[in-house]
């Protein structure tokens, strides 16, 4: 996967899936386009449509009602797409970790070995998630 | 809805259902004719993350670090909520001055950097990028101070039962002092950039517009219902925290249309700013923490004004050391019926302003899509919906002759 991830690390176009977390690190990736950290300058935009993504990042802990939509959302991505898992909540489900609403952690949800990174944080800073994305 | 028109000309417009950020994510489903809306139902549910139930397997303490993570964006009103009813369940805990006046100052911020945000992505939705960028922008310096002041840019975990987790330390005040004074200029040109704009008065003044019959039969809260003239607001209704030893004054507005929310939400950051000055000021020495012991059986109820309204917060206690019910009404639970009363007759490219005026969704944009009821095809996506809407302020524009 090394020569892949590293050609599509380039000037990642992002979808960004909010899956039942609290929305801290939404507003966080949401963050990372405005001035302040600007992650344009990078080549990273935030893509409307999850057909034209690089890269799914996913936030939040997979409720029942989410996760099924997740896994459907990686169907549709055009292969290799990188899953990058941003806060404490997708990447073992943090604070919500034993509630019955929830099902799996992301990287049992998705084939193995599709998570391509892991932004820890509650929620992780902006330049967190920029030196995850780089 | 009548039943006597044909299926062809009434389409239905799922918006969401991924909306982060509230609570509860919503799909809101329109029924439009031609484009007029004429239904809206709205499903949640979506984030469902079982806090209630989570919450009666940790301590008294661990829920608050849980009651936190409700919401991204009022991750202190939850908790003050909570907090009080705590306090309420022991029986009135005398809560020192000082973490009262700490409670303020970070539930001040909250609001402030929160309608900063929603400033900005209700510019996005009318095609106003430069509001975004700019309400964004200002909102940084918040997150500045919320960082040096409590050591996280959200989720503070500044609130404990009977006081507050970590003392502020004074020598930051002065600048703290001197951010603010600059956003309050920030904020005052974004104020004078909404106020001045003949397009955003044509785009946004007498749409969505919710009465205040309706605001009250709906038993809307927080700015959605100080816009429509009732001045419904738990800091001065029925204070908490150090809002009685202050000065600040509540804001409202008449007409209830999204203009007016608009206003109101940005007057009420001067506000914010007013008492979080006074605060600082006026924070007396002493303790921080009552140190709880022990929670005896009973119950008990607290409040608190999140940015968008009142939150309500219930726990019963059985004597041990977790809460054995934990009830939270969130304010958006009121506000989002108010849609039926404002989104109603109005058209589709009004439709996601009016939607977005009772609270910021931004995850629609990538996920709405039209369908047609008769053939269930997709006649237009999410973005289609934001650039109607975006085009509609163009056309104003070049209509106003600007
Ligand atoms: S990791 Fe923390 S901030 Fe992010 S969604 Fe989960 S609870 Fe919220």
């Amino acid at each position: 996967m090394g020569v892949t991830v590293k050609a599509l690390m380039k000037s990642p176009w992002v979808f960004h899936v909010s899956a039942g977390g609290c929305n801290g690190c939404d507003i966080e990736v949401l963050d990372c386009l405005t001035p302040r950290f600007d992650i344009e300058r990078f080549g990273a935009v935030l893509v409307g449509s999850v057909r034209h993504a690089d890269a799914l990042l996913v936030t939040g802990a997979m409720n029942r009602k989410s996760a099924y939509r997740l896994k459907e959302l990686y169907r549709q991505a055009a292969k290799p797409c990188l899953v990058i898992a941003i806060g404490a909540c997708a990447c073992g489900q943090g604070i919500f970790r034993g509630s019955y609403a929830m099902v799996q952690p992301l990287d049992e949800l998705l084939p193995p070995g599709v998570v391509t990174a892991y932004i820890p944080g509650c929620p992780p800073k902006p330049e967190a998630m920029i030196a995850g994305l780089g | 809805m009548s039943n006597n028109t044909p299926p062809k000309t009434r389409s239905v417009i799922p918006i969401g259902p991924f909306h982060p950020l509230q609570e509860e994510p919503e799909l809101f489903r329109l029924h439009v004719e031609g484009e007029t809306v004429v239904d809206v139902d709205v499903e949640i549910g979506w984030n469902h993350r079982g806090i209630e139930k989570l919450a009666e397997d940790r301590t008294w303490d661990q829920v608050t670090f849980l009651i936190e993570r409700i919401c991204g964006i009022c991750s202190t009103s939850h908790p003050i909520a909570y907090v009080q009813a705590v306090e309420d369940c022991c029986g009135g805990v005398d809560v020192p001055e000082r973490a009262l006046y700490i409670r303020t100052v970070i539930a001040e911020l909250e609001r402030l950097h929160s309608h900063l945000l929603w400033t900005g992505l209700a510019g996005h939705f009318l095609g106003y990028n430069t509001i975004f960028m700019w309400g964004w922008k200002y909102r940084e310096p918040v997150l500045d101070i919320c960082e040096e002041l409590t050591g996280n840019r959200n989720h503070y975990a500044m609130i404990k039962p009977g006081g507050v987790r970590r003392d502020l330390d004074p020598s930051l005040f002065p600048s703290v002092h001197k951010r603010l004074d600059e956003l309050k200029k920030q904020v005052e040109l974004l104020i004078g950039a909404v106020t001045d704009d003949p397009v955003l008065h044509a785009r946004l003044k007498g749409i969505g517009v919710l009465t205040k019959e309706d605001a009250i039969d709906y038993c809307a809260l927080g700015p959605v219902s100080r816009a429509s003239g009732v001045p419904a607001d738990v800091r001065r209704n029925h204070p908490y925290a150090a809002y009685d030893r202050v000065d600040w004054d509540v804001i409202t507005a008449e007409k209830g249309d999204v203009y007016d929310k608009t206003i109101v939400r940005l007057l009420e950051c001067l506000e914010s700013i007013k008492i979080i000055h006074q605060c600082l000021d006026n924070m007396p020495e002493g303790e921080i923490d009552a140190k709880i012991e022990e929670v005896p059986p009973g119950e008990g109820i607290g409040h608190g004004e999140a940015p968008r309204g009142e939150t309500i917060h219930y726990v019963r206690s059985d004597g041990t050391n977790s809460p054995i019910r934990h009830k939270v009404r969130a304010p958006t639970y009121m506000n989002l019926p108010t849609c039926k009363a404002t989104v109603i007759g109005e058209s589709i490219t009004d439709a996601t302003i009016i939607l977005a005026a009772i609270d910021p969704c931004y995850c629609c944009t990538e996920r709405t899509a039209a369908i047609d009821a008769g053939s269930k095809k997709t006649i237009m996506t999410g973005k289609d919906l934001i650039r109607l809407s975006q085009e509609k302020t163009l056309r104003l524009r070049k209509e106003l002759g600007l």
